[in-house]
């Protein structure tokens, strides 16, 4: 295995804001990479400095052993993006919008028609390729764009939030795709998300980032053991008597996130009467138990203390806060 | 060369496309031309063009209509900054130098193009230009409005974040600079302390530039329009392009 990304000690700040803080790593040649953390947690910050829209405050990386600040140009010819926000010119047509990238790329016109064709035809566009992007909907829009990102053969692609805002059904389409396009054509895929459904049904390996560190790095599987086996949620208006009452050896952790305990265990299923019975003799009440194997949800959970939405929450807040401080 | 003509290419293909704003951009120079050139021509007296307002005014549209079609299309970059557009062309592997200089020659094609229906439009209602080499030289600073405008256009849209300025500049900026111009009314019927102001305004020497070349009279040497507005048009050039290199999104 290659490397294709090498990460040393980059960091990005924005005024008194770390965006970036410090972060480390390699991603595999081939790879699918997920970065996974909340809103704000510097997941395109991240994606903009190895794409060289963004200048590191310190620290280096390469791409494809490429130096992001020696060489840009070297970087953007390797690389292809498909941002979080659309950035499709509406106006024009699917072909067009194609043909603007390949020019922009300078492949020749040859080369660029026949890859449009093939691309569209992946995608499953050419149906539609003569039409103006305005009447596409935010499932074509975005399979445009991946198509477009792979339109000048990058070695790396870029994905910010690539399924962000889409139904279940395109969604599930999308990471077929993605999925084939990294068996097929080998190409090294970095993501961005916050849907842990996400990172883990996709990704060869997922870093977990949070306030701009990354807080774990392995694949879904090992995350997902690491965290002490399945989980049991109960919810009860004494949440401080359920822990007080578990202290079976067999129990992992137990920790109170609101109204709720989240206790983690091996072989749930086995234990869970003996859980109620613990319970019920301790006079503790239950309003409602459930179990299920770990999610990436669980392992955010066990990392930071927090569920991702309730960090969202928090983000929004500081980000409010400074953009406020900025313009004033 | 060819990444200036894969962005001045999209700007054709949206100029074509949009119907509404060629034909929008028509009309305000056009009424201009019909109420005020008929209503005032027979009150107005002129010395010089055989006392006929409407052909003193025909080059003053010509020259509005590249004026506010260039700072328009300057300005357009914003919207490609809001939809996201901006972003793909960025970070290909091409120097923001072409992308600026494909941007304002597209900006400055469609200005002219807009600039020269005004022209036909006022041959069909009995405007004779003057000769053809008049025409080529009205043509030349038409180009020279376009380019210098739509790169200050560019200058503009590249500190501005939205389109909510964009009132703000038309009226305090464009406006004054199209008003004092000299394409309404000639400078030298201003009064005295006025004219100063009207020829520190660059587009007086790009109105004068284009009367000189379609009636063969202006008040300023044809000369002296071309190297001021020849240099203005380097300036703005210059500053748009610094502008839009510190682009950041």
């Amino acid at each position: 295995m290659t490397v294709a990304i090498h990460i040393e000690n980059l960091t990005r700040r924005f005024n008194n804001l770390v965006a970036v803080d410090n972060i480390s790593f390699d991603i595999e040649h081939g790879e699918i990479f997920g970065l996974l953390g909340p809103n704000g947690a510097g997941k395109t910050t991240t994606l903009s400095m190895l794409s060289t829209m963004l200048k590191p405050t310190s620290g280096s990386a390469t791409v494809n052993g490429i130096d992001i600040e020696r060489d840009e140009d070297g970087v953007r010819k390797s690389i292809g993006i498909v941002f979080q926000d659309q950035s499709l010119d509406e106006e024009l047509t699917a072909w067009e919008n194609m043909d603007f990238h390949g020019r922009l790329y300078r492949i020749p016109s040859d080369i660029r028609k026949q890859r449009i064709t093939e691309l569209l035809r992946l995608v499953e566009l050419e149906d539609r390729q003569h039409d103006i992007v305005k009447t596409f909907s935010g499932g074509m829009r975005r399979r445009l764009e991946i198509a477009r990102g792979l339109l000048h053969h990058p070695s790396v692609l870029f994905l910010d939030e690539p399924t962000l805002g889409l139904d279940p059904q395109t969604r599930n389409h999308l990471w077929q795709y993605i999925a084939s396009l990294a068996r097929e054509k080998g190409i090294t895929i970095i993501l961005t998300t916050h849907y842990m459904e996400e990172a883990d049904r996709l990704c060869s390996r997922v870093a977990i980032i949070d306030h701009g560190k990354i807080i774990a790095l392995d694949t879904p599987q090992n995350l997902k053991d690491g965290i002490g086996g399945d989980v049991v949620t109960i919810r009860s208006p004494d949440p401080a008597a359920v822990i007080a009452t578990l202290t079976e050896p067999w129990i992992t952790r137990a920790e109170q996130h609101n109204d709720e305990v989240i206790v983690s265990l091996q072989q749930a299923e086995q234990h869970i009467s003996t859980i109620v019975t613990l319970l019920n003799t301790h006079r503790v009440p239950i309003q409602s138990l459930a179990i299920h194997k770990p999610t990436l949800e669980d392992v955010f959970l066990s990392f930071t203390g927090k569920t991702i939405r309730e960090e969202e929450a928090d983000h929004k807040t500081n980000m409010r806060m400074y953009q406020r401080m900025v313009r004033h | 060369m060819d990444i200036v003509y894969t962005i001045w290419l999209r700007n054709m293909k949206r100029y074509i496309r949009s119907r509404s704003r060629i034909i929008g951009s028509i009309a305000m120079p056009l009424f201009f031309l019909l109420f005020l050139g008929f209503g005032l021509n027979s009150v107005v007296q002129l010395s010089g063009i055989g006392g006929n307002y409407v052909a003193f005014l025909i080059p003053g549209m010509v020259a509005m209509s590249v004026l506010f079609t260039s700072v328009f299309s300057g300005i357009q970059i914003i919207w490609d900054k809001q939809f996201g557009f901006l972003k793909e062309t960025l970070v290909a592997p091409v120097s923001r130098l072409e992308i600026m200089v494909g941007q304002t020659l597209g900006g400055a094609t469609t200005a002219v193009l807009q600039g020269s229906m005004i022209l036909v439009l006022s041959v069909f209602i009995g405007f004779w230009i003057s000769s053809p080499v008049g025409f080529l030289i009205a043509l030349g600073f038409m180009i020279l409005i376009g380019i210098s405008f739509t790169a200050f256009g560019i200058a503009i849209a590249s500190r501005m974040e939205d389109m909510t300025g964009f009132q703000l500049i038309m009226n305090f900026v464009v406006f004054p600079l199209f008003g004092l111009s000299g394409a309404l009314f000639p400078i030298s019927s201003l009064p005295a302390w006025v004219r100063p102001v009207t020829l520190l305004d660059p587009l007086t020497y790009g109105v004068e530039g284009i009367r000189y070349g379609l009636t063969g009279v202006s008040q300023i040497n044809p000369l002296v329009c071309g190297a001021v507005i020849g240099s203005f048009t380097i300036v703005m050039t210059v500053l748009g392009a610094f502008l839009f290199r510190k682009i950041r999104l």
